[in-house]
């Protein structure tokens, strides 16, 4: 495992909140992630997990330390060449679902894509069918995204994080919302990105079988990290 | 191709058609309501204006009066005891015609002639009416002032052909019940007395000037003054564009010492009305605008309160702030362009209806015209109004924090 190439890593990333009192929500993190692999981060609830995966995003630029992406020192850039760097290189899916509620499923997957601009419209409507077919939600394709079940909709949020082909997929809880047959189909295609296409997951989950059959765990606990190699559970 | 931008701003708006509508309706009355008042002010001034052309020229040129002034300004040696007086001995301008030719020769004017004015009075029996004649050339006259359009009886080329003929007012005719061809007694102040012939009469829509004016032959007047066939009082002059009329008058004065005065010097107090009216009607209109804008700005805010959701992942899936801003922008500016187009409608209806309304004691109707600057004028005004009234809450949009949507 010595010529994996770095996709994310982080310096001693740290972070306090002010609110209600100051305290340090992450403590010195310092992790990395390779192409192609398929990481979960695990702990109690409140351990800081989504906390650390909004810095991971780019979104929250609120940290001490340092974020490195694909070679690229993240910390400090713009909030424009940040968005440009989402939209490009991570694709995301939330822990409550998040689609836009007046589109269809369709157009929802598309749009990631339409604000790329790379490819012509007619090309990314068949890139998003192809991704709807993968995920069993081809028959949802021109329903309107706020009619659809929780579980339809996160999984319709997974279609839309992959349709840049992005470098990195992050999830928060990506299969909260699902079944164990969604969730088995969740985690082959998670799966089969990493290891396939080698695009970098990097899942936050409390599903202890999820995270046992991934290929590397981060277990978190009052934001220190606490356990860097797999984990065994049970 | 299709941006995503705009996909995204027009399904906010077909999804919300009664928000959209309501915004796009504040802004149609603020617009129709901007463009009615504008035009019936625009209308009224031009109204005004022509009403002051009916018998004033662009450029008047006229000997003013002088007054004495001391001659010795040595204040060291005398006190000296002065008592200012008119000293003009004659009205007259001296050479008339070559001052004419001169004036005529100048590319800006279009007309110019030579008047006589002379103080009379008009009497019949023991009634006597005081007023004042013009001896001009009719034909030329009526040519400047267009006052063929406002004889009652008769035509201004009678004048030419009888030398004893006058040009009566509507008013003088009414006085003395006088008709085509009676005959009225005209003496000046300088005792001279003439029977003269009514030849036409006509009526300007303003009794001021329908009670006391006259016209008479450049001859005839500079009798009722004793004076000779080269004494004239003024030179009227027309201009290609009266709006120019100061530069105008600039110009030609450095040609000649005699005093040149422009229509916005002479009517001054009037336009001065005209400005404050302006201002007036300009002020309510825009506020009536502003009222509108507002409702944009309140639509549009309420819709991103509601949208931060969407706002937040369009964030988190890579949309920049200028593109979260031209999303909402969009928005306001689809509103503005259904209110402005649907303000531009009803105001112009507004506008038909009312230029087809007859004034009272006319046969005029309102002053008031389809006039395509106007037009262009509320529309932009109108657009650039929403435009702001939507930066605001895009603005507001654009600074959403996805972090802190998602964690709630
Ligand atoms: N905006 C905030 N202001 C103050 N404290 C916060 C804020 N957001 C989260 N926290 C606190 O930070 C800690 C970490 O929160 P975080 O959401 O990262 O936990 P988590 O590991 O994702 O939990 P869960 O598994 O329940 O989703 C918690 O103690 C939480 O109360
Ligand atoms: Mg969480």
């Amino acid at each position: 495992m010595d010529n994996k190439e770095l996709v994310l890593s982080t310096n001693n990333l740290g972070k306090y909140f002010y609110e209600p009192s100051k305290f340090k929500v992450l403590n010195d993190i310092s992790i990395q992630a390779y192409k192609g692999e398929f990481l979960t981060l695990v702990g109690k609830s409140g351990s800081g997990k989504s906390t650390l995966l909004y810095c991971l995003s780019t979104m929250d630029t609120d940290y001490d330390g340092e974020l490195h992406i694909l070679g690229n020192k993240i910390t400090g850039k713009k909030p424009d060449e940040l968005a440009a760097i989402r939209n490009r290189h991570i694709g995301f899916v939330f822990q409550f679902h998040y689609l836009l509620p007046e589109f269809t499923c369709l157009k929802n997957i598309m749009i990631p894509a339409l604000k790329l601009g790379t490819y012509s419209y007619k090309e990314i409507e068949e890139k998003a069918y192809q991704k709807l077919e993968a995920l069993g939600l081809k028959d949802l394709a021109l329903k309107q995204a706020s009619k659809l079940s929780g579980g339809q909709q996160q999984r319709v949020s997974i279609a839309r994080a992959l349709i840049n082909d992005p470098a990195i997929i992050m999830c928060d809880e990506p299969t909260g919302n699902l079944d164990s047959k969604n969730t088995q189909i969740v985690y082959d295609i998670f799966k089969q990105l990493s290891h396939e296409t080698h695009q970098t997951i990097i899942a936050v989950t409390h599903d202890n079988d999820f995270a046992k059959a991934s290929d590397r765990t981060i277990e978190l606990e009052d934001g220190h990290i606490t356990n860097h190699r797999k984990l065994l559970f049970d | 191709m299709k941006n995503i931008n705009y996909d995204i701003a027009l399904t906010h708006i077909l999804t919300r058609k009664k928000q959209t509508l309501v915004a796009a309706l504040g802004v149609t009355i603020g617009v129709a309501i901007y463009l009615f008042m504008n035009s019936l002010g625009s209308g009224f001034n031009k109204y005004g204006t022509a009403e002051i052309f009916k018998n004033n020229a662009h450029i008047k040129i006229y000997k003013k009066d002088e007054t004495s002034s001391v001659l010795s300004s040595d204040k060291s040696t005398l006190n000296v005891i002065v008592n200012p007086q008119v000293t003009t001995l004659s009205k007259t301008i001296i050479n008339p015609q070559s001052l004419l030719n001169t004036v005529r020769k100048e590319p800006y004017i279009t007309n110019a002639i030579e008047v006589v004015d002379v103080s009379v009075f008009y009497n019949k029996g023991k009634t006597q009416l005081k007023g004042t004649s013009d001896g001009v050339n009719m034909v030329e006259y009526a040519q400047m002032y267009n006052t063929s359009a406002y004889m009652l009886a008769g035509d201004v080329k009678n004048l030419k052909q009888n030398l004893n003929g006058i040009i009566i007012g509507k008013g003088i005719a009414e006085k003395f019940s006088l008709n085509m061809d009676d005959n009225i007694t005209v003496t000046s102040s300088y005792g001279v007395s003439k029977v003269l012939k009514v030849v036409g009469i006509f009526s300007m829509g303003n009794s001021l000037t329908d009670d006391s004016k006259s016209f008479m032959n450049i001859s005839t007047a500079q009798q009722f003054l004793k004076e000779g066939s080269s004494y004239v009082t003024t030179i009227y002059a027309n201009t290609v564009n009266s709006d120019n009329s100061t530069q105008y008058a600039q110009k030609l004065q450095a040609l000649t010492p005699y005093t040149v005065e422009d229509w916005k010097t002479s009517n001054a107090d009037i336009l001065s009305s005209d400005v404050t009216r302006k201002t007036l009607m300009t002020s309510i209109s825009l506020s009536i605008l502003l009222v509108a804008a507002f409702g944009i700005y309140n639509i549009l805010s309420a819709t991103i309160t509601q949208k931060i959701n969407d706002i937040a992942i369009l964030k988190a899936l890579g949309f920049k702030g200028k593109d979260v801003i031209r999303i909402f922008i969009t928005e306001a500016v689809i509103m503005g362009i259904i209110g402005n187009f649907l303000g531009l409608c009803f105001g112009g209806a507004l506008i038909y209806v009312l230029s087809h309304i007859q004034l009272s004691g006319t046969n005029s109707t309102f002053p008031i015209y389809f006039e395509a600057k106007l037009f262009a004028q509320s529309f932009l005004l109108g657009l650039i109004i929403t435009i702001c009234a939507g930066y605001f809450p895009a603005k507001k949009a654009a600074n959403v924090d996805p972090v802190s949507i998602f964690r709630k």
